[in-house]
């Protein structure tokens, strides 16, 4: 518990950085940014999941450990994102979103 | 570390944006930190600020000319989606408030070896299953991620 | 009485049709020939065992002779109102039974001479058949529901008959116009049918007929425009059977329909289907004497007795020899209407209906005698027209006395048929209506002369310049002839009114002898007339038809009906009726029709961007719709 910082100061913090991810997503251009604002995300919601931890269950531990498994899928989906990005630019020669549209109608 | 979030989704240079990015992780270490969950904040620093950056890092390096300023979205599709967001974070915020946790004052400190025995344990509520899981997931990252990045060549040289 | 087997009579051409139809192009033409002459033979016989056996051995019953039917429930709308199908046995449906089955054969057996060669032998026959059965069930029918039915079966056969030689445009155009105006007649036939069914309740002859039975005594129960109901729907009826019988205005048909071969012409346009529309008018007989004191059978014998003049004046001036029997058919189709129109019902006052249907028997036999005889002499000659005949008495014997004998038939000479009942309608028209009496005395001269003017320009005269030598025809042909030839001398001295009458009770006829003498000398004169001008070939009838002017050119374009019909649809219904309707539909309609499935395009390509293939948009749409669902869980859900 940290001191004189209620829970719904740090929710708020959480939420603030998880749609912040979600504009990010939803708004750059180029695919490695779209990885960190996913990245963002992420780590949004392991803050939420420690911070309900340490809040309102102090004697379990699911909490941390759950966020330790998604650091951990966190990190391989990362780095099967950057091997398919190196793969695309290969084809493609870019890493734009609007050069990926080829399914389109 | 808002403000550090702010400029990682907005920031022109990439580069610039990867580095505000690890600002943020770090950030988020120090919150680990406070609540006195000190492994977990290892593990970010090292897992995340130290392992993804890199790799980001990397792969900006492999696929990008650092001068390039990046394009951003047309003004129309920011609105939208900043509105949207904001409609998203107004409802999450009323639930949140209005909902009533009931908070547990204490000083507990976890330590690591109490992580390590929960995570290993056979008995009820132990996460051991999920570790043998996480373990296989990686490895099939692993291997996934050196097929795909090796592209064309490897196909070619086991056909022949 | 056992009328069971009544119904094999229409089955068998039936099935001969089908068969036939069926097996066209595998079975060889001599063989379709034997088999559609067998099968109306024994139809023949079981007709005319069906005529002795309901005249002579079951005969009267408390002086009249019974109905007989049976019927099955076909279409069941209500448990009053439904359509049923059965044979109706009854005086002048037997009577018919045998016209049909006698001309029917004989043309069979013609047909199998003039028609040998044809490439369409098989299909002919096959026609034929499907023609006897639609008339066997029009005379057998038990309602009204089933005499349209088969009432419009005629029609197509007629078409079918009519187009035969598909391949010469006229025979095309007189297909479909003597199928389009009989049509027309149809509707208002419809029409009447359906008041009838409303406003009676039943379409069933027997029950209409009744004189004691509702229909009829209620019929001034409901009224329109100062007619009863029941009056406008027998004069639709009539409009119906005018149409077929060729009664003016709907007479334009007749003439066109020539164009079939000749058989067809003897079966269908003289002897039988023409005579559907008398037949159905004998049908109702009692609705349109009873009803409105008769108000119906007026219109049916002032529009008969007009056709009749009409007709027999047009025939005066044709050339064509099988244009000159057609006039001719109209001509005493319309002394039948008018005999008919001048009707009483009881006993001897319903001599008129007598005298119609006993002309419609005889001149079954010499119409159809004539036709036959027209096509032998076509058939030799290779022509159709007068100027292209004459001297043939040589050459053709059999045919110049058969034809000789049908002459005097229709021009009413003693003792031939036509005298006997021609005779009787002028008695009827005598007693009942004297302008009618005298229209039926001129027409009998016209019919005379006409007749006459033809077997003298055939037969007599100048013989032309032959490219082949005429001969008489084969047997298969004059067989026929003479068959009709003795039936038209025998025919004349029935005692129909034993058997036919309108009340059924059957009544003894006498010879009025003052009105047979006129009958017969106006008859006489009109033969003379004929001799003197066209027995040797002369300029005598040239000089008499130029000084006639204008009114001879008049009668010989048919007094322009057809033109004026052709102007009528064209120019008014088609320009000013037809086109609108046709432009709307195709604009708005359509373009209504159109216009949704190009809206729908035009809609999709605008939605078409929503498969942008752009992964943020999809994941836009994602979180859209999750932060509105929540909303939606949130609000709306637990408030």
């Amino acid at each position: 518990m940290i001191e004189g910082i209620t829970i719904y100061e740090i929710l708020t913090l959480t939420t603030i950085l998880f749609f912040i991810g979600v504009y990010g997503f939803l708004t750059r251009r180029n695919l490695i940014s779209i990885l960190i604002s996913v990245e963002m995300i992420l780590n949004a919601s392991v803050v939420n999941f420690v911070i309900i931890n340490k809040y309102l269950y102090p004697d379990e531990l699911q909490g941390v450990l759950f966020s330790i498994f998604i650091i951990a899928v966190a990190a391989a989906e990362t780095a099967l994102a950057v091997a398919i990005i190196i793969n695309l630019y290969r084809q493609i020669s870019s890493v734009e979103v609007k050069d990926t549209e080829v399914m389109k109608y | 570390m808002i403000v550090f979030a702010i400029a990682a989704v907005s920031s022109r240079r990439m580069l610039r944006s990867v580095v505000y990015l690890l600002f943020v992780l770090v950030g988020i270490a120090g919150i680990f930190f406070l609540i006195d969950y000190n492994f977990l904040a290892a593990i970010q620093l090292t897992v995340y600020a130290g392992g993804i950056i890199v790799l980001i890092i990397f792969s900006v390096l492999l696929v990008h000319h650092i001068e390039l300023k990046l394009e951003m979205a047309k003004p129309l599709r920011q609105i939208i989606t900043a509105i949207a967001c904001l409609i998203g974070m107004g409802t999450f915020l009323t639930t949140i408030y209005s909902h009533q946790f009931n908070v547990i004052e204490n000083n507990v400190t976890t330590t690591t070896a109490q992580i390590g025995s929960k995570l290993l344990s056979y008995s009820e509520g132990g996460f051991i299953l999920p570790f043998e899981v996480i373990s296989v997931v990686l490895l099939a990252v692993m291997i996934g991620a050196i097929i795909i990045a090796k592209g064309k060549k490897l196909t070619n040289k086991s056909n022949n | 009485m056992n009328i069971g087997y009544i119904i094999l009579i229409p089955l068998i051409p039936l099935v001969v049709f089908l068969v036939l139809g069926i097996f066209n192009q595998k079975i060889k033409p001599s063989v379709s020939g034997y088999v559609g002459v067998f099968g109306l033979l024994v139809s023949a016989a079981l007709s005319l065992y069906a005529a002795y056996q309901y005249f002579f051995v079951f005969g009267k019953t408390d002086g009249f002779y019974q109905t007989f039917s049976e019927k099955t429930v076909w279409m069941n709308f209500t448990e009053i109102l439904h359509i049923d199908m059965g044979i109706l046995v009854d005086p002048i449906s037997v009577m018919m039974l045998v016209v049909v089955s006698v001309v029917s054969l004989m043309v069979h057996i013609y047909s199998r001479g003039y028609m040998k060669g044809d490439d369409g032998y098989t299909k002919f026959f096959a026609f034929l058949s499907l023609f006897t059965f639609s008339m066997y069930g029009l005379v057998l029918a038990t309602n009204l529901f089933q005499i349209y039915i088969f009432w419009e079966l005629v029609g197509v056969s007629s078409y079918l008959l009519i187009g035969y030689y598909y391949t010469k445009t006229t025979a095309i155009a007189a297909a479909k116009k003597a199928f389009i105006v009989t049509r027309f007649a149809d509707f208002g036939f419809l029409i009447g049918i359906l008041i009838i069914g409303y406003y009676t309740g039943t379409f069933d002859f027997e029950t209409l007929n009744n004189p004691e039975g509702s229909a009829i005594l209620n019929w001034a129960v409901t009224s329109f425009m100062g007619l009863s109901v029941i009056t406008w729907a027998l004069i639709l009826i009539f409009i119906g059977g005018a149409g077929k019988s060729a009664m003016f205005p709907f007479h334009i048909w007749l003439p066109d329909a020539m164009e079939g071969p000749t058989p067809v012409s003897a079966l269908i346009h003289a002897a039988t289907m023409v005579v559907a529309g008398i037949f159905l008018v004998a049908r109702l007989f009692p609705m349109f004497y009873f009803v409105e004191n008769g108000f119906a059978l007026n219109i049916v014998a002032y529009v008969g007795a007009f056709s009749a003049l009409f007709a027999a004046i047009i025939a005066i001036t044709q050339n064509d020899i099988k244009r000159v029997l057609a006039f001719s058919t109209m001509s005493q189709l319309g002394y039948m209407m008018l005999a008919l129109g001048v009707s009483g019902y009881e006993g001897h006052d319903g001599v008129g209906y007598m005298a119609s249907m006993f002309h419609l028997f005889t001149h079954a036999m010499f119409k159809a005698l004539l036709f036959l005889g027209a096509g032998s002499v076509i058939h030799a000659v290779h022509s159709n027209f007068l100027k292209d005949m004459g001297g043939l008495r040589k050459y053709m014997p059999i045919t110049n006395i058969t034809f000789l004998i049908a002459a005097l038939a229709i021009s009413g000479v003693p003792p031939f048929a036509g005298f006997w009942s021609k005779d009787e309608i002028l008695v009827a028209a005598y007693d009942q209506n004297k302008l009618i009496y005298y229209i039926g005395v001129f027409v009998a001269g016209l019919t005379a002369f006409y007749m006459f003017r033809i077997y003298f320009g055939i037969f007599w005269g100048k013989e032309k310049y032959y490219e082949h030598k005429p001969k008489e025809s084969p047997l298969s042909m004059t067989f026929p002839l003479m068959v009709l030839a003795f039936l038209s001398i025998t025919a004349g001295f029935i005692p129909f009114s034993e058997f036919i009458s309108a009340d059924k009770a059957g009544f003894e006829a006498h010879l009025n002898y003052p009105l047979a003498a006129i009958a017969t000398l106006v008859g006489v004169m009109g033969i003379m007339l004929a001799w003197v001008f066209y027995k040797k070939e002369s300029s005598l009838s040239d000089r008499y038809a130029n000084a006639l002017g204008p009114f001879y050119k008049w009668a010989s374009d048919k007094f322009y009906f057809d033109e004026i019909y052709m102007f009528i649809t064209k120019k008014i219904l088609f320009k000013r009726v037809s086109e609108p309707i046709a432009k709307f539909d195709r604009n708005y309609v359509d373009g209504t029709m159109v216009g949704i499935g190009n809206k729908t395009v035009l809609t999709s390509e605008k939605i078409k961007g929503l498969q942008s293939g752009k992964v943020q948009d999809y994941a836009f749409a994602f979180i859209a719709g999750a932060v509105i669902i929540g909303l939606v869980f949130i609000y709306l859900l637990t408030s």
